[in-house]
């Protein structure tokens, strides 16, 4: 319940920022209708590209629009916080709390996805649809496999982001790992091309690597490209890395709660 | 006159200390540097796998592609080093920092873009000046005086629209702070929409891009003229040679539109 209770503020919080959203829909639907036309000349040239046709690709160049707030591809969320508490020696508080700190902060930023699914996700993905033919599932089953597709993204995007915020425990200046990370992200996600694209081998290495449960796997269950037990498939590939993610924070965490003395002390 | 000279002189003195201050985390610098480098790289990677499964893009070969991929990028790169900070308006306003600006002796808009200068963005010119290298290397160009003189045109208007761009951007942030990221809109998606050849967008898209937001005279008609390409929409000619015009009729209307946004500001709070 606490952990409900963490999210809905989160949710809250988020929502005050109105003019920041509409302006961010705005920047999102711009970026979409460019990349919708570069992907119409790629499938134009090879309608068979990647395995997609035209209009799952377009589907695709939406839907990635769609994600890149909910998982927060670009960085943000509550991991920036924590990073940020790590500087001003604030997390010395949200260590010994008696609520699992992993959770705490992995309750917010789920609170945080869900209000971007509902804004930043939902607007693009309407105005795509609007100016281009897409694909929509015909099963509830499919959305309902791509909501729970997309919160295990979400998981192995905040494990991400978590482990280099607790790097802010060892680092002075994270800007460097930040900046790196984003771009891992930015790229293995399939946010700038879809991973299908790559040619092999680059393209196994890149949907076996954990970025590829940002955009791709929710994208593919989504078009039908996974289905029966791909679909499952796919969840297990996306909670497995979550785990390991997870499990590799949670170590950090007591690694840094044992040798680090907070600034200040 | 003396006033402009003066705060150029600013401009340079406030960047340069800031360049300092930047090299003494001398890790940290060469680390951004090369990331940014590797970010705006990113793009054109997409490019190279979209070719692992095409010959083409509406009718143009990599080759060309990289050589209007690295004329944006630089143009980009040139106005975002210089003017780039100017973004950052919004959250001055809303922190109270450009009040105190606004009482020191040197123009706000010199102020504004050498606060924080980032030197790091150097790296975005690098990459993108490799990229239009390499293209030059690969595509057949008849060099003669009108086509180099063209490349050193297209390279300054580019950069001089980008920085119109930017500067209208941040004059909307004087009308909403929060809403700063509709200018990445226009800055960073005109650079994303003049990656590629104007072909692959229809007609309508190409016209607003010609006559409303005019990104298409920062590659697109000065290309035509370097590589020789016949407008495929079949606009007038002239147009290739128009960019300077259009780079100015920007620029003015960006000064003018800074001067009025910083006669009317009031500060926040109570």
């Amino acid at each position: 319940m606490l952990y409900v209770a963490v999210a809905l503020s989160s949710f809250r919080r988020y929502s005050t920022y109105t003019a920041a959203t509409l302006a961010g829909i705005f920047t999102n639907s711009v970026f979409g209708v460019i990349i919708s036309f570069s992907y119409i000349a790629v499938w134009k040239e090879n309608p068979g590209a990647g395995g997609y046709d035209v209009t799952d690709a377009l589907t695709y160049c939406w839907l990635a629009q769609a994600m890149i707030m909910t998982i927060a591809i670009w960085n943000g969320g509550t991991t920036d916080d924590v990073a940020e508490r790590i500087r001003t020696g604030d997390v010395a508080i949200d260590l010994y709390r008696p609520v699992s700190f992993l959770g705490w902060f992995l309750a917010g930023d789920l609170g945080r996805a869900a209000y971007h699914l509902l804004t930043r996700g939902v607007a693009p993905t309407v105005v795509g649809a609007l100016l281009f033919d897409l694909h929509f599932p015909g099963s509830p089953l499919t959305y309902l496999a791509f909501l729970v597709s997309v919160a295990l993204g979400v998981v192995v995007s905040f494990s991400i982001r978590m482990l280099v915020a607790t790097s802010a425990f060892w680092l002075l200046d994270q800007s460097g790992l930040l900046t790196l990370s984003s771009v891992f992200a930015m790229f293995f996600s399939g946010l700038v091309v879809p991973l299908v694209l790559f040619p092999e081998p680059f393209r196994s290495v890149v949907l076996a690597l954990p970025w590829s449960a940002f955009v791709q796997v929710p994208i593919d269950i989504w078009l039908g490209q996974r289905h029966g037990a791909g679909v499952l498939g796919g969840l297990a590939f996306q909670a497995g890395w979550g785990a390991v993610l997870l499990l590799a924070c949670a170590g950090l965490l007591r690694l840094a709660d044992r040798r680090v003395v907070v600034q200040g002390g | 006159m003396a006033r402009l000279a003066w705060d150029a002189r600013a401009f340079t003195i406030l960047a340069a200390m800031w360049v300092r201050v930047g090299w003494s985390y001398r890790t940290s610098f060469v680390v951004l540097t090369l990331s940014t480098l590797v970010i705006s790289g990113v793009d054109f990677v997409a490019i190279v796998v979209m070719f692992a499964n095409v010959d083409a893009l509406g009718g143009f070969g990599l080759g060309q592609i990289g050589f209007l991929y690295g004329a944006t990028a630089v143009c980009l790169g040139l106005a975002d080093l210089a003017v780039g900070n100017v973004q950052r308006l919004g959250r001055r306003v809303r922190l109270g920092t450009f009040d105190a600006m606004m009482v020191r002796p040197v123009g706000v808009f010199a102020q504004m873009c050498a606060d924080e200068f980032a030197f790091r963005r150097v790296g975005r010119i690098a990459q993108g000046a490799a990229v239009l290298a390499w293209s030059l290397s690969v595509v057949d160009v008849d060099w003669g005086p009108a086509r180099l003189a063209m490349l050193v045109s297209m390279l300054v208007c580019g950069a001089a629209i980008f920085l119109g761009l930017f500067v209208l951007g941040a004059t909307f942030q004087f009308v909403s702070g929060d809403a700063s990221e509709v200018a990445n809109a226009f800055t960073y998606g005109g650079n994303t929409m003049t990656q590629y050849p104007l072909t692959i967008y229809p007609t309508e898209v190409v016209k607003a891009l010609t006559f409303l937001v005019p990104v298409a005279f920062v590659n697109w008609y000065p290309a035509l003229f370097i590589l020789d390409v016949p407008d495929p929409f079949g606009l007038p000619d002239w147009l290739r040679f128009a960019a300077p015009v259009a780079a100015l009729l920007l620029c003015t209307l960006a000064a003018l539109a800074w001067r009025t946004g910083v006669r009317h500001y009031r500060s926040t709070g109570s």
